[in-house]
């Protein structure tokens, strides 16, 4: 991976969110190049969500700055998506939003998205793994700058978000695209970070996924704090990839589940 | 031909029909029966403005609901359930227009033809208002329905995609004022909201894609009004009403017919 072009598609210092009264985000910076996969993760309620949203420009900070490299085009794939069932929308047609797009593109976007026959389905028909993938395919159709993917496999099973990830790679391997996505299933995304953000409300820690990992911060967030799942993602997670590193200790609540 | 009363009605009500149904869909896809009611029923209070300041009811109407609708947009998130604040906006702008026309005195006003429409007495000029406000508003959303479309689906992905949703919100807005305006000769105040609803509704369960649910929205809202002319002219009842009895009818066997092709 090239990390020669120095200058970063996004710059964001100094952003604050203010949401309802309450502060959802305090003095984040955030960077990203060219190419790289950053993941961001923190416990629910975090600002996770928001500061991807404020990346984007749906949300508008109090304060801060944030610095989009000039047309820059941006694949958003949303947590969720509602898609009113009275409005009568074809996957191709949800794949032609907002730009026409020729008809071979639609058909190839569909066959890398693994649902060649799904051309006329209605978007409301669709099972959950395959909206998403339906999300994914029209973020690339405008072949992106920037993929940024909002808890994208929520409500996939272990099998299904592992073929989701190993996309995401595929794709940016062949668009060169950078990644930002945010994320709780800690042990697959850390895996294919390049570079992970702990946040919870401020940025905690950031670095490697294996510093990160064993960053005192970022156990005191998943270690205790969120007991059940999260711990679990980090024990998996620990076996799986860090078989030369020392073991962290174990809480007993990791085990809980 | 434009010396028949019937002609000039058909014409206004098919005007009005081609007009609402793009504007329609937009209204049903994004739930806003109920912003399309408040809108319309603040015309009312337009038109005591325009009676009182001796303008044409059509400007009169216009600026109102343009009012209403900014308003709404503005007040909505802000702390009001919008359904609430809907309820609230609409009802006190119809009853204070009504308040308002009943100072008016010297001026006769025939207040049923504003609430439910005088489509017989449809005059050429307002043929031609009727028809120029349509083709604009048809104008307006054809330019930016893709857009539109996109913010509808969801405003952050037209966001990231470099689309203002804000900006569809304004737009629609102003069609809606334009449509209440042109509308209120035809079916008037009241039952505008059933002009942008039903057909839009009724053309939902057989449509294919966003833009055939217009096209066929379209269609089914001239059938409708020509339609309820007929009813009227047959039965010698008031046409306004009509029109949206037979709309009502439509939108029954449309849900009939998609139940059978199941």
């Amino acid at each position: 991976m090239t990390m020669t072009d120095t200058s970063p598609l996004i710059e964001a210092t100094g952003l604050v969110v203010r949401r309802g009264g309450n502060v959802a985000l305090q003095e984040v910076d955030f960077t990203i190049s060219r190419g790289e996969i950053v993941t961001i993760v923190g416990p629910n309620g975090s600002g996770k969500s928001t500061l991807l949203r404020t990346l984007i420009g749906a949300i508008r900070p109090s304060a801060g700055h944030i610095r989009r490299a000039p047309g820059l085009r941006i694949g958003y794939v949303p947590q969720s998506l509602h898609i009113e069932p009275g409005l009568p929308l074809s996957v191709a047609r949800f794949l032609a939003l907002p730009r026409p797009q020729p008809a071979d593109r639609i058909a190839e976007a569909l066959n890398r998205a693994g649902l060649p026959d799904l051309h006329d389905r209605r978007m409301t028909e669709l099972s959950g793994g395959q909206f998403q993938r339906v999300l994914l395919a029209r973020a690339l159709l405008e072949r992106p700058d920037i993929l940024m993917l909002d808890e994208p496999t929520q409500g996939l099973d272990q099998r299904g978000s592992a073929d989701f990830y190993r996309q995401i790679e595929e794709v940016r391997s062949e668009l060169g695209c950078a990644v930002v996505m945010v994320s709780h299933e800690l042990h697959v995304v850390m895996s294919a970070s390049d570079r992970v953000i702990c946040l919870n409300g401020h940025v905690c820690c950031s670095g490697a996924p294996d510093v990160v990992a064993t960053a005192p911060e970022y156990r005191a967030l998943f270690g205790t704090g969120t007991k059940g799942a999260l711990a679990l993602y980090r024990h998996t997670h620990d076996h799986a990839h860090d078989h030369d590193h020392p073991q962290p200790d174990h809480h007993h609540e990791d085990h809980a589940i | 031909m434009l010396d028949d009363f019937m002609i000039r009605a058909a014409l206004a009500g098919i005007g009005t029909a081609l007009a609402a149904a793009p504007l329609g869909c937009f209204v049903v896809w994004r739930r806003m029966a109920y912003f399309g009611d408040a809108t319309a029923h603040a015309a009312i209070l337009g038109v005591a403005l325009a009676l009182a300041l001796e303008m044409p009811i059509f400007g009169g109407v216009l600026v109102a609901a343009l009012a209403m609708g900014l308003t709404v947009s503005a007040l909505s998130g802000h702390g009001f359930a919008t359904d609430t604040l809907l309820g609230v906006l609409a009802h006190s702008a119809l009853a204070f227009g009504l308040v308002a026309v009943s100072f008016l005195s010297g001026v006769r006003v025939d207040l049923m033809g504003y609430l439910f429409g005088d489509i017989l007495a449809v005059s050429v000029a307002d043929l031609a208002v009727i028809w120029g406000g349509a083709a604009a508003i048809l104008i307006l959303i054809s330019r930016r329905w893709s857009a539109l479309l996109t913010s509808t689906v969801s405003p952050d992905l037209a966001i990231a995609s470099g689309i203002d949703p804000r900006r569809a919100q304004y737009v629609l807005t102003l069609a809606l004022a334009l449509t209440i305006a042109i509308a209120i000769k035809v079916v008037g105040a009241l039952l505008i909201s059933a002009l942008l609803v039903i057909p839009a509704a009724t053309a939902r369960s057989l449509a294919r894609s966003p833009e055939s649910m217009a096209m066929l929205a379209a269609g089914l809202g001239s059938l409708t009004t020509l339609g309820g002319l007929a009813l009227s002219y047959q039965l010698d009842t008031p046409t306004g009403p009509s029109i949206v009895c037979v709309a009502a009818v439509l939108f029954v066997l449309s849900l009939t017919a998609a139940a059978a092709r199941r």
